[in-house]
């Protein structure tokens, strides 16, 4: 197979050492590893380049939260226990608490009667808590809370920001765009004050139809829902502005210099089509895109032996379908060297499989950096973990 | 063929398939269809979640709002697929209920109903688990159309949610179709007619939200059916202890080359697989303490496909699920 991919490198020493950049975003598909490459950038950051750091963090996996010292959802950074910090490092850690990040920038943005009417409709307590795409607005407004502060005036030297789970790496950049699109409706507008007739007849068809649509809507939602909706865009609609205004903002910091991308993947089919899809969007966006995170790739102890020759051996030592059981001690160490083989064959064909995978990636985006993270036995859940994982992404 | 002791969830009609995102919910509410319709049944496998994720592993054209034959299982029956979608659901309900005629379409285009299922999500969930109800129980000259319903449904993270009916609609209009339709469902759903299956692999994430929404489900007085260990691995060398000499010579009877570095590093792979299987193993007694029949899918290295779908639902049948 011919081998000349050679993409380049991702150095992310030198991403964490360069005090130019103050932000740095792990996207990816689902279940990929972004939390956990946060977690590891951020700790090597404190570590190894003396870097005053927090690591938001969004559902971590509890035992990872545990060893970062997240007991509590409650939006404040906590210095983690455990940092052998350089210099001025130090390694703050927090969950991202989506409610409660919303609540606040209503209070910023309102005064607090206001404010405490809005807390109490139900639609906005349905909405602040549950609707589609509201983590990843409240984590793009945590995040420009975070960098509001300038390193000058004692604020974060560098914020590695984890990405919440979803299926599409997409959804961190359209989600906060779809939902101020829809506090800004039209659609809200019309519904709850149905538009007169107009002159065009299209208009007044609109008109009719959204009459009787709004009846019909009011037969199933019922008058509260639509009520409280109503109260709710009513007393929103003061800060709609500034909620608009600030999702701009954080774009803005986004495409800034000061921040680095990086899109995380497995060697899988499903990961890589994301992690694709996410590499165009960003260079659509001109944001930034440092490289690409290769997570779990697997790795060959003895590369020289084949798959072939391998599973001969195995054959030849009388492996496959449990065969050979009992016998002497010599056919037990024969069939454990088998098994031995087996998985070896199975591993060398894993291995091509994810570097097939991986080539394609390479090919249609050669100028994308990338950084492989060997798959670990087993999960990583403690500080220790977290710096072997930052020492193979920074190796 | 194995005789599994009936535990009710062999007697449900809606199968509904759950688990943390990427676990195998689709290929393995798929597998069950199948597996379900062998031996001259008919089945159908829905979705909810617009992805067309039945298209793509059946690799065949976007589904349309309808009930297509997708596949024969080999020994005779079929499984037919619906793409279930909230808007056209929605709109098919205004149009029993209230006559839009073209007003629908043309609202559709306006973006109302899209919006309309968006400021109550509990709407949508209940427009779609309608639709699923109205198959399990649908009759044609007093029998059943379908045998059983196969429900490739959200993740573990909303299943709870989705599955409440009632709950979720509560806020809505106290009287009209919507609330009869959802107190409806709810009956279905928390009626031995239902099992819900919960998808996982023996990782640490996956196990623990399926812990999770089983304590969730059975809180909420849904019916749990079994849990589903997907993609599983032999057992090699479990337990197993290697040593350099004993491998060495193993290496030399296959005629293999069994220098020290082949065999150190055949070693630390072998060490590598132990400690995972070790993982596994904690793993599988957390899901053991859920006291759920589990039921386990191997491992397909070359990818899933038509074939590797066939393969499931055998292993599915081998472990005691069967239609009826
Ligand atoms: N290199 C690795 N080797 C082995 N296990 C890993 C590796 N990286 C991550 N994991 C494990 O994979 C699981 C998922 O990782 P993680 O939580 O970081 O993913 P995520 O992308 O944040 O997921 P989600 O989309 O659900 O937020 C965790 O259990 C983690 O310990
Ligand atoms: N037993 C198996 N062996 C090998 N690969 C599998 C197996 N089961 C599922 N897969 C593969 O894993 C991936 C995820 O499977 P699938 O799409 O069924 O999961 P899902 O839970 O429906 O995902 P999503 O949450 O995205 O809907 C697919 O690429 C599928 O082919
Ligand atoms: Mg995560
Ligand atoms: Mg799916």
């Amino acid at each position: 197979m011919p081998r000349n991919l050679t993409p380049p490198k991702l150095d992310l020493d030198a991403i964490l050492a360069d005090r130019g950049i103050r932000i740095v975003v792990c996207c990816g598909a689902g279940g990929v590893g972004k939390t956990t490459t946060a977690a590891a950038l951020a700790l090597r950051a404190a570590e190894r380049h003396g870097r005053r750091t927090v690591v938001l963090t969004i559902d971590p996996a509890r035992r990872l939260a545990q060893s970062l010292g997240l007991t509590e959802l409650d939006n404040t950074p906590r210095p983690v226990t455990g940092v052998k910090a350089e210099g001025d490092g130090q390694l703050h850690a927090m969950m991202l608490d989506m409610k409660r990040t919303f609540d606040e920038v209503v209070l910023t943005h309102t005064r607090p009667e206001k404010a405490q009417e809005i807390f109490a409709n139900p639609f906005y307590q349905a909405m602040s808590s549950t609707f589609a795409g509201t983590q990843e607005y409240m984590a793009m407004e945590k995040l420009s809370q975070l960098s509001a502060v300038d390193v000058a005036d004692g604020g974060w030297d560098l914020i590695v920001v984890d990405t919440p789970p979803s299926r599409s790496a997409l959804d961190f950049l359209d989600a906060p765009r779809r939902l101020s699109k829809f506090l800004d409706s039209r659609m809200l507008r019309m519904l709850l004050a149905p538009a007169r007739s107009g002159g065009l007849s299209v208009l007044r068809m609109m008109g009719a139809s959204l009459n009787v649509f709004g009846r019909a809507m009011r037969k199933i939602l019922g008058g509260q829902l639509l009520s409280d909706v109503s109260t709710f865009v009513a007393s929103f609609d003061s800060m709609f502005g500034g909620f608009a205004e600030r999702a701009e903002r954080t774009y803005r910091v986004l495409q800034a210099r000061q921040t680095a991308f990086l899109v995380v993947a497995t060697p899988e089919q499903d990961a890589i089509r994301e992690a694709g899809y996410f590499a165009g969007r960003l260079s659509e966006e001109r944001m930034p895109l440092a490289g690409l995170v290769l997570n779990r790739v697997h790795g060959l102890a003895v590369p020289d032996l084949s798959a072939e020759r391998s599973a001969g051996g195995a054959e030849a030592l009388g492996a496959g379908g449990g065969a050979g059981a009992g016998g002497g001690k010599r056919s037990a160490g024969a069939s454990l060297a088998a098994e031995v083989l087996l998985l070896h064959a199975d591993l060398v064909r894993q291995v091509a499989r994810e570097q097939r995978i991986a080539d394609q990636f390479r090919r249609s985006h050669p100028a994308v950096p990338v950084a492989e993270v060997p798959a670990q036995p087993e999960d990583v859940h403690d500080l220790e973990g977290l710096r072997g994982i930052g020492t193979s992404l920074a190796a | 063929m194995r005789d599994a002791p009936s535990s009710g969830w062999q007697d449900a009609r809606l199968h509904v398939v759950t688990g943390k995102g990427g676990t195998g919910k689709t290929t393995v509410a798929a597998a069950m269809a199948l597996t379900l319709a062998s031996g001259g049944r008919r089945t159908l496998l829905i979705e909810v979640e617009g992805r067309q994720g039945i298209a793509q592993l059946f690799d065949v054209p976007p589904l349309p709002y309808q009930e297509r034959k997708i596949a024969v299982p080999p020994d005779g029956g079929e499984v037919r697929a619906l793409a279930v979608d909230a808007e056209e659901a929605l709109l098919e309900y205004l149009e029993m209920f209230y006559r839009l005629g073209g007003a629908g379409r043309m609202l559709k285009r306006l973006g109302a109903i899209d919006f309309a299922t968006t400021i109550a999500p509990g709407l949508r969930d209940v427009l779609l688990t309608g639709k699923v109800k109205e198959a399990v129980t649908r009759t044609d000259k007093s029998h059943r159309v379908y045998d059983a319903v196969v429900l490739d449904a959200p993740p573990t993270g909303r299943i709870g949610r989705f599955l409440n009916v009632t709950a979720e609609v509560a806020g809505l209009a106290k009287v009209g179709p919507i609330k009869s339709q959802s107190e409806g469902v709810a009956a279905l759903l928390r009626s031995p007619m239902t099992a819900v299956h919960v998808v996982t692999v023996l990782e640490d994430m996956p196990v623990q939200e399926t812990i999770d929404a089983i304590g969730e489900l059975e809180e909420l007085d849904l019916p749990v059916g079994t849990v589903i260990v997907n993609m599983t691995r032999p057992p090699l060398l479990a337990g197993a202890k290697l040593t350099q000499a004993g491998l060495s010579r193993g290496l030399a009877a296959a005629g293999l080359p069994h220098d020290r570095a082949t065999v150190t590093g055949l070693l630390s792979e072998a060490r590598d697989q132990q400690s995972r299987l070790a993982q596994e193993g904690r793993l599988r007694e957390e899901l053991d303490e859920v006291g759920r029949p589990i039921l386990e899918l191997p491992f397909l290295a070359d990818g899933v496909g038509l074939s590797g779908l066939f393969t499931l639902a055998d292993a599915l049948a081998d472990q005691g699920v069967h239609g009826h």
